[in-house]
Parts: structure tokens; sequence; C-alpha cells
């Protein structure tokens, strides 16, 4: 069942501290202004029925799954298909449609929760599937212009990264220890990043092999400022949850939120989560080293991506998204 | 006779919202021959089709298809014996170009590439479209899409073709068309749910009427055709 | 077929007090009482029982029955595997052991608040689902100031939601009825083969979706629409809608008040 993205993601409310999905939220409202800013300007009066309708494509194309092995299946998110079809500030505010629905109709997912759940599904995803998708077409050699190669990979490193959002999120809140739920949602969503890749890349085979108008529209504008976005999200991660975990200095959020136990887990979890007497499965320290070693090159990759697109698209940059 | 490619007895289904589909019904195919469906609007012929199957399951009736009762353990069989052609060809053809679509039923059967090719060759003369499997089926017309929608089943080599609404939607001439590509698939046992009289009339020996989930009416098309009461009974017209 | 059976709508018609009670009212009290749950300290035992008894007693006032949705109130529980492993890793006494590893009481504690915390938070959130039209909500969402746009997009995505998934459904039951299995043949095809045609599928979808879209659009502007979704002038929020949500939201204070100086 973990199998499934849309139940591995979706945290349900009681599983983020307060002060934790307070974070979620200011993020989520400050990102979804500046999307509601940014697709007014380039899609005007069409904006609400396309986005709608599309919101409710991707709930639909949630729907549609293909059996793996023993009773599994593959299922879409869809944060990088959304984003390369429609640009990725359209494609925020679609996911963020679907995850509201979710939320507030079928109780997928938490209404506190929803901020997180907004910024790991809907931001995440979509940003960092986007920069992908665009840097990978960017190279030189065999990958050049392979828009399905691009669509793979941003796919499967969106889905990853949101999982480690994900798991720090509930690290911070106290709900899961690090060394157990980094890999464990790393680990899984290796997996489901893999069902990710290859429905999204069959979704833009179709595309491409039917209305390829439709991809050639997004696929050439640049959006300004999506590539820091997503370079601003991965230092987020790093510095928001990374620091007062692997720091023992008490630092302003743990002392928000000292009164909900996070403390304990922030404290805790990295030294002394499996006390003496339990055998330690795995050594935090390394851990913690190779979390912000993933974290770090992510960092980095999307820095240099980042000064590389500005100086090739500068020009370009204005242009708008009509999808 | 003593073999029926299908035979269904006291068969029901209800919905999850509790309305009542099928109440009830009981009816048999022989091999070769063409039956008609027909009954107004929420009937339950769709519903019946799906049964068949194994799209949709049920518990109340006994559903058999070449001698093969309906179990979990026969549905895939029993889906590679029915071959379904939905009403919405868009439905249908999920794949951008016609061959992938064709070749679907042959891939999922698990059989040889050469054979895989041969069948949608086969399939797509059948339906008249031998040039048309490198075309992207999203660009055709609507009588395109339901010859290819048709060519997607009979790659299969179903026992039984049972086809929704045939006619529903195409031009007099498409129409037409599609009459005479059905006519033309002798040997094939066919079940057609439809509101077209002619296309009934032209095509198949025997009729089943279903009103309000139940069989009210089972014989010779033109005996029923020909009892203005029944017909205006259960909402229906003569040709 | 299960997947058009699992998405039924929550909403249950009804003409109790809590169907009446204004939206805004309802989705601030909601979200006062999720806060609330999410606040309690861990391990203040007394509290759980209470705070069930405030939203239990809305959904029974509201006649959606307090034991359905404490039943509803589980599908959360899945995501407990998240949070399972707090049973082994919080340092405290070891009262009991599974596969050799010790459960800690302080593990305990943990997991068992995070599990009744969220179960809670559930039901609250599903006696607003259950006891409001989706219609209303979206006002009221509107009328708290949540961006227009934005509630736009989702009253139009609302309206197309159960079109488009019934089209999924359709997919999904069209490539069902040709997954045929020959015996002696190994059925199913290649993994990755199984993968690009739901990726087909979603293709597909995609651009019927699109496709209506500019259909809906040309018939909005056919109709004089001009960017702007025009709204009906809010009706007057009373006195005694606010007193009404105020009770269980006081109750909710009392039983917090004592959680943290008393029960803990």
């Amino acid at each position: 069942m973990f199998l499934n993205p849309v139940l591995a993601m979706h945290i349900p409310d009681g599983f983020l501290s307060v002060a934790v999905a307070l974070v979620g939220w200011a993020l989520m409202v400050v990102l979804v202004g500046l999307a509601l800013r940014e697709t007014r300007d380039k899609l005007g009066e069409r904006q609400i029925p396309l986005m709608g309708i599309l919101a409710a494509f991707i709930f639909a194309a949630q729907m549609i799954n293909f059996p793996v092995a023993g009773g599994t299946s593959g299922h879409l998110l869809g944060g990088a298909l959304a984003a390369i079809l429609l640009g990725p500030w359209s494609a925020v505010l679609v996911m963020l449609s679907v995850i509201s629905v979710q939320a507030l109709l079928f109780q997928d997912g938490g209404l506190l929760a929803l901020g997180f759940n907004t910024i790991n599904m809907g931001v995440i995803t979509v940003f960092v599937g986007y920069a992908i998708y665009n840097w990978v077409q960017a190279l030189p050699g065999r990958a050049h212009g392979n828009r399905l190669l691009a669509a793979a990979i941003g796919a499967w490193v969106g889905v990853e990264v949101a999982a480690i959002a994900t798991s720090l999120e509930l690290v911070a809140s106290g709900t899961s220890p690090l060394q157990i739920a980094l890999p464990a949602m790393v680990g899984v969503h290796a997996l489901i990043g893999v069902g990710e890749a290859l429905i999204t890349v069959g979704a833009i085979a179709f595309i491409q092999q039917t209305r390829p108008d439709l991809l050639g529209e997004t696929a050439k504008k640049a959006a300004r400022g999506s590539s820091w976005i997503a370079v601003g999200l991965l230092i987020a991660l790093l510095v928001v949850f990374l620091s007062p975990l692997a720091s023992p200095s008490p630092d302003g959020l743990e002392r928000v939120a000292a009164d909900q136990g996070f403390l304990d887990a922030a404290q805790d979890a990295p030294y002394q989560l499996l006390p003496d007497y339990t055998v330690p499965v795995i050594k935090n320290e390394a851990l913690t080293t190779i979390a912000a070693g993933v974290v770090g090159v992510l960092v980095v990759a999307g820095i240099g991506y980042g000064v590389g697109r500005l100086n090739s698209h500068g020009k370009a940059g204005k242009r708008g998204h009509t999808v | 006779m003593s073999h029926h490619t299908i035979e269904v007895k006291n068969l029901s289904f209800r919905y999850p919202d509790g309305h009542l589909a099928l109440d009830n019904v009981t009816m048999s195919v022989a091999p070769n021959e063409k039956v008609a469906l027909v009954g107004p609007n929420g009937a339950g012929k769709s519903t019946l089709m799906l049964l068949l199957n194994g799209v949709l399951r049920t518990r109340e009736g006994q559903i058999e298809v070449c001698s093969l009762p309906l179990t979990d353990e026969t549905l895939g069989r029993i889906r590679a014996a029915v071959g379904l052609v939905f009403q919405n060809p868009d439905d249908q053809l999920f794949s951008p170009r016609v061959y992938q679509d064709v070749a679907f039923g042959p891939l999922h059967m698990g059989l040889p590439e050469d054979e895989v090719r041969a069948r949608v060759g086969r399939a797509l003369a059948a339906v008249g479209m031998s040039g048309y499997a490198d075309r992207i089926s999203h660009h055709l017309s609507s009588g395109e899409k339901k010859r290819i929608a048709i060519a997607t089943v009979l790659s299969m080599e179903p026992e039984i073709l049972v086809l929704d609404e045939p006619s529903a939607g195409l031009d007099p001439r498409a129409r037409r068309s599609l009459i005479e590509l059905l006519r033309g698939l002798e040997q094939q046992t066919m079940l057609i749910s439809t509101h077209d009289m002619r296309l009934v009339q032209e095509l198949c020996s025997r009729m089943i009427v279903l009103d309000e989930g139940r069989c009210v009416a089972d014989g010779p098309t033109e005996q029923i055709l020909d009892d203005a009461a029944l017909l205006e009974r259960h909402g229906l017209e003569a040709p | 077929m299960t997947l058009s059976l699992s998405l039924q709508e929550r909403y249950q018609a009804g003409d109790s007090p809590l169907h009446h009670l204004d939206p805004r009212v309802k989705v601030v009290m909601t979200l006062l009482l999720i806060l609330g749950v999410v606040l309690t300290p861990e391990g203040a035992w007394p509290a759980y029982p209470l705070l069930w008894a405030v939203i239990g007693g809305l959904a029974a006032v509201g006649g959606l029955g307090a034991v359905r949705v404490a039943r509803a109130g589980s599908v959360a529980l899945p995501f407990a595997l998240a949070a399972v492993t707090l049973l082994f890793t919080v340092p405290g006494q070891p009262i009991a052991s599974i596969f050799g590893l010790p459960i800690t009481d302080a593990g305990l504690t943990r997991f068992l608040s995070i599990m009744i915390r969220s179960w809670l938070a559930v039901q609250a959130a599903l006696v607003l689902a259950m006891s409001t039209h989706f219609t209303d909500l979206l006002w009221a969402l509107g009328s708290l100031r949540v961006p227009g746009t934005l509630v736009a997009i989702i009253t139009f995505m609302y309206r197309y939601l159960f079109t488009l998934k019934d089209e999924a459904a359709r997919l999904l039951r069209a490539r069902a009825a040709r997954s045929g299995i020959l015996p002696g043949y190994r059925s199913g095809g290649p993994l990755f083969w199984r993968a690009r045609v739901a990726g087909g599928m979603i293709g597909n979808l995609f651009l019927r979706s699109y496709e209506r879209s500019e259909r809906v659009y040309a018939a909005m502007l056919a109709r004089g629409y001009s960017g702007q979704m025009r709204m009906l002038t809010p009706p007057q929020l009373t006195w005694g809608a606010i007193w009404w949500g105020a009770v269980p939201v006081a109750a909710l204070l009392l039983v917090e008040m004592l959680a943290f100086l008393v029960w803990t």
C-alpha cells in the first residue's frame, strides 16, 4: 500500500507538530501568492477554466495505475508532468487545487498539514522536476534535446526530493526518527519514482506524437526565476531542517517548538535514538552526513544550473506562458 | 443446441448506489449467431455487456462463456474470448498510434512478436483500414476511430464480439459502411446493443428486449419488430 | 470498479443545526478544533475522550452518527507506519519487546498520542465535509479571504472532477476488457510496456481535458465572460451563528487548559 505515492506522501493531521505545520502554511501562502501573480499575467482570463479543468485532469490521472508485481501498482503523482505541460507556476496552482480538494473532500492529507503537503507534492516535485527536465535537455551529448529522458529524470528526482522533504518534516515534528524515516522514505520513493518516471514518459510520448504543438510551446520558454525557486527550496530544506537537527545548540525553531515535544526529538533523534541496550542498525552520524551530502549535491547542481540559465536565457526570460 | 457461446442464468446486478440494473436475466447466444440487445436508456444493456466480460462482477447468477464459468480463475481467458467494443472509441484508443492499440490485446496475452504482427495486419484488413497502422488515432474521424476500435478486439480473435451502440454518432455514410463491415464478419458471433432498429433488421436474426433490468422479449427479429404493442410498451420504434 | 466506488462524496444532506450553520463559522471552528487537537500534549490521556466527546457531539448534532464518523476517521491509519518506529527509538524504560527490540514507555506514549490526535483531527475534518456541501465550503473559503482566483479554479475543478474521473474509469475499463489471458502463454507484457500504456492513457486524458477546456472557455466567452468570476453578495454573518460555533471551541479550550495544567 505504501508503494502508492498518493498514500505515502499525503501527511494526515496529527503527524506534523503545530510549529512545523505553520511553517509549511507560511511557505505555501508566499509561493501560491507568487504563482497567482505569475499566471494571471500570462494567462489572463483563460486562467480559471484551464487551470480548473487540468486540476481535475491530474486528480483523475492519479487513478490510472499499472500492475507492477505481487498486487502492487504504479501510480502517478503528477507534479513533474504538470510542470512540463503547463510551466511550473501554473503547475503549482493545479497541484494546490488537487491537494486541497483531496484534503477537503476526501480527507486525503490533513488541513493543518496542507501547507507542507502542497510544498512537497505541489512545489518541490514541480520545480525540481521542471528544473531537471530543462537542465538534462540542455546537456551536451546524447541527452541533448532528449525530452523523454529529461522528463524521466526530472520526475524521478522530483519525487525523491519531495520524499526527503517529507521525511525531514516528520523528523522535525518528532514523529519519525531520522535514521529510519530518511532511508525508508528515500528507498520506497526510489521505486515509486520509477513508476512516476515511466508514466510521465508515456504521457509525454503520447502528447508528443499526437499534439506536439502543446509541448513545443512550453518547452522552449524560460520560466523566469523558476530555477531559483528550485534552488531556494533545496537550500531551505538544508537550512531549516538539517541545521537544527545537526547542531547541538538550540535555535529559534527549536525554542518555538519546545513545548510540543519537538525538542526531545530534535535533540535526541540524531544522537541517542537507539539507546545502548538496542543494536544500532545504522550509524546515525553517517546518515546525517549522507543526507547533507545528497542535499548539498542537489544545491550545487541547482545553483550551477540557475547561473547557467540566467546567462543563456536572459533574453528569452520575458516570454510568457500561454500554454 | 448443446453448446452455447454465451449462457447467462438468473443474473442480477445492483450498483453500489442501490440501483438494481439487472433483475434475474436469463439468455444465451449460440455460435455464429448475431443477436441484437435493445431497450430504452437505462434498461441494463451496457451493464450486461460489462458483466459478460468480467469488467463488472456480481454474485447473483451465473455466466458461462464457451462453457467456462466466469470466476476469478477464468477471468483472463474469458476476457480473451469476449471482445468488447465500447461506445466511445476515445475510451478504447489509449495509445498514440493505431498499430500500438491494435497490438495491445495480443501483446498482453503474451503472443510471440511475429504472431502479434500477423494478427494486427489481419485485424486492420478485416475493418478495411490496412494503410492506417502508423496513423495517430486522435486525428482520425469518428467512423475511422470506430473501425479501429473494432480492430483492437478482432486482433484478440475473440469467440464473440460484443458491441455497445456501434452506430451511435456516425454520419449516414460511415454508418452504412460500418453495417457492411459487420455483415462481412460472417463467422463471428455477435451481441450488439443498439437503438438503431434498421441496423438490427439488416444484421441480426434474433433480438432480445431489455427493460428496467428484465428480459421482456426474446425471439426472431421480424416477429418482434412486427409486434407494435410490445415495441410501444418498451419505448421502441419500428424501423 | 472499486475505483469509482472509493471516491464517493462525503456530504450528506440534512436539516440539522450543524447543516444550517454559516459555513464560514464551520470552517473556522473546524480549523480551531484541529489545531487544538494537534496541540494537546502527549500522554494527556483524560483529554482525548473529552475531545472526542466534543467532535462526536458535533457529529451527533449533525445527525451524522458519532460512531460512523469515528469509524470513517480511520482513513489516516496506514500512515501509522511513519511513526511506528518511535516505539523503539524514544529513550525510556523498556516495557515490552517485539522481535527482540524493546518498546519503551515514552515511545509507546508518543506513538499512541500521535495516532489518537490524528484520528481525532480526521474526524473533525470529516464532520465539516459531511455536513457542508462543497460549493458552500468554497464560498466560505472565498469570503474568508482565500484568493478569489484560487476559489474559482477549485470551483471549476469540482465541476469537472467527476466527469474526468468517469473518463479515467472508462479508460481503465477498456484496458481491463482487453487484458485477456491465453492458457500456456505468459500474459501481462513487459513492465516498461505496461507503464507506457498507463502513460498513454494519461496522455489521452490530458488531450481530452485540454480540448474540453478550450470548448468551455469558448462557451464562457459566448456568455459574456471577461475574466472575472462574479459572486453573490455574502449574507450577513449573524451573532447567533458565531455563538453556536463558539460553544465547541470553548469546550475545546477548557479541555486544553486542563490538559496543559493538570494532566501533564
